[in-house]
């Protein structure tokens, strides 16, 4: 929930404030996601929805805990909003105006039937294809599950004043433009929603890149990416490609403690032990992956959490099933034209054909610039160098080195660092 | 909502098109124009002049100043505008998208300000 909120909780009643933040944690992106919906304003919405949580605060130790705190919440936020609507506007069409969005708002919190679930239309708003693509997915963070703008700008890598001028301005787009908040109709819901798929899964890489949930932000960011794909899931569950998501991001997710040794060091999937896999995860992910298969649509995430499938199988088989990982690529690449799935590829190959082969396959995309910088491609490349012969043993040196010097993770670079060494052994 | 869609071209390939051409981009705005009138979306629209015919005005010092040309030279320039009223984006973007400027062009979709 909102900075603001959390930094008056202290001063006032303890059970007051602790209903507040219960119904916070689990309504606040549908609270939200209700009033954008009807005032078509995300940033209205939410600064009403502040101001009620407010006025809570201040009512609840005098009144008591209402029955149905969300519909107490609902009903101070619409009055909220069409106060601050009346001082932004004058006139008979903002007058107009008004009725318009009180009677909304009014039909929709005075029963007693459960709020509805407006989240993935507001998902489908923040991800429009007229918002920018680069700030839908923090935008999604924000809306629905109430990140504050210094918390998503540390996460992605971003100084927090910049991040919250980004936010506005995408927010003012929104009602400014008209974006709708609804869920595209089917003709068009394929091509949208890969647009919230990608935000999703943007918050989980950015959350994923820090294994060692070290901090403690970026590690949630992974669990709130995969709480958003599960809402996806529920609410669109015969999209295949939302299933592959989820099923991906669970997959990754299961491996995350294996991913580092005792020692806090970097151990490569092949290298893992089974043993520290979260099975139940990896079971869920088998299951979503075997239902998006059923629906007949298959696509990017579907093929990568394929491709996550095959490395666990050596769970049960013992082995890496390499000729399907790089059939897998192959129709991955032939799908996105990605350099960093052709790179995945020229791992593969390299492991069904050879070193030389995988090398190959990375001198063909080796013409790419965007790869000048790209951490991955180098340490593949030095990889696969170092396994060619001792010809190659000095461009394999200074792969590693470019590799380590772009590398971010601590532990990978020292992983990096050992086998740049091993070469001179 | 009401959104102005502004289309915009390059002229000197609208000078280069053959008889047919034109006719048949003729025929296509015809045609679109009696679509939105038919889905009662349209306010307004109209094919401008190009833009040799432009003037601008700019007052300095409390003098205007009047220069030949349009107010920017581009590669394209604005030819014409709809002006349409619909629910939202989504079906702005959608009637932008089946305006004959969008295939020879580009159409910029702008809401107009709510006073």
């Amino acid at each position: 929930m909102p900075r603001e909120d959390d930094e008056l909780m202290p001063q006032v009643d303890a059970a007051a404030g602790a209903t507040a933040d219960a119904v916070a944690r689990r309504s606040y992106g549908k609270l939200v996601a209700f009033l954008a919906a009807r005032l078509r304003d995300v940033a209205a919405a939410e600064d009403a929805l502040a101001d009620a949580f407010a006025s809570a605060l201040a009512a609840w130790p005098a009144s008591g805990v209402p029955a149905n705190p969300e519909a107490w919440l609902l009903s101070v936020a619409r009055r909220k909003a069409v106060d601050a609507a009346r001082r932004r506007r004058s006139g008979d069409e903002a007058a107009a105006h008004l009725l318009l969005i009180a009677d909304k708002l009014a039909a929709a919190t005075t029963g007693t039937a459960e709020i509805p679930d407006d989240r993935l239309a507001l998902m489908f708003a923040c991800a429009h294809p007229a918002i920018e693509s680069g700030i839908r997915a923090p935008l999604i963070l924000q809306t629905i599950l109430g990140f504050d703008a210094a918390a998503i700008a540390s996460s992605f890598l971003v100084a927090p004043r910049t991040m919250g001028q980004r936010l506005v301005r995408a927010k003012s787009k929104i009602r400014e433009a008209g974006i709708p908040f609804r869920v595209p109709g089917r003709d068009e819901l394929a091509d949208r929603l890969d647009a919230v798929l990608e935000a999703i899964y943007a918050a989980f890489a950015e959350g994923w890149s820090d294994p060692a949930g070290t901090e403690i932000r970026r590690r949630n960011l992974a669990e709130e990416a995969i709480f958003l794909g599960r809402l996806v899931v529920a609410l669109l569950p015969d999209e295949a490609e939302a299933l592959g998501l989820l099923g991906l991001m669970l997959h990754a997710e299961a491996r995350r403690a294996a991913r580092r040794d005792a020692q806090g060091d970097y151990v490569p999937l092949a290298a893992q032990d089974m043993a520290a896999w979260n099975a139940a995860l990896i079971d869920e992910a088998e299951a979503l992956l075997r239902r998006a298969g059923a629906l007949g649509a298959p696509g990017r995430y579907q093929l990568e959490a394929a491709v996550q499938s095959a490395h666990v199988a050596r769970r049960r088989t013992g082995w890496t099933d390499w000729p399907a990982i790089e059939l897998l690529y192959d129709a991955l690449v032939a799908l996105t034209a990605s350099p960093v799935v052709a790179i995945n590829r020229a791992i593969a190959v390299a492991e069904t054909r050879g070193a030389a082969a995988g090398l190959a396959a990375l001198d063909a995309i080796a013409d790419d610039a965007r790869l000048a910088e790209y951490e991955p491609y180098w340490a593949a490349r030095a990889d696969l160098l170092s396994r060619n012969g001792a010809a190659d043993a000095a461009d394999a040196d200074m792969a590693y080195e470019r590799a380590i010097g772009l590398e971010p993770d601590e532990a990978v670079r020292r992983f990096l660092q050992r086998r740049r060494a091993k070469l001179s052994e | 909502m009401k959104y102005m869609l502004l289309i915009y071209r390059d002229e000197a390939d609208m000078q280069a098109a053959s008889k047919a051409q034109i006719e048949q981009t003729m025929g296509a705005y015809l045609a679109y124009t009696e679509a939105l009138r038919k889905a009662g979306v349209i306010v307004g629209g109209d094919r401008l002049q190009p833009s040799t015919a432009a003037t601008t005005v700019r007052l300095l010092d409390g003098k205007s100043k009047v220069l030949d040309g349009p107010y920017a030279e581009t590669k394209e320039q604005l030819g014409g505008y709809y002006m349409i009223d619909v629910p939202d984006l989504d079906a702005a973007l959608s009637w932008a998208a089946r305006c004959p400027g969008a295939g020879h062009g580009t159409i910029e979709v702008r809401p107009l300000w709510v006073m």
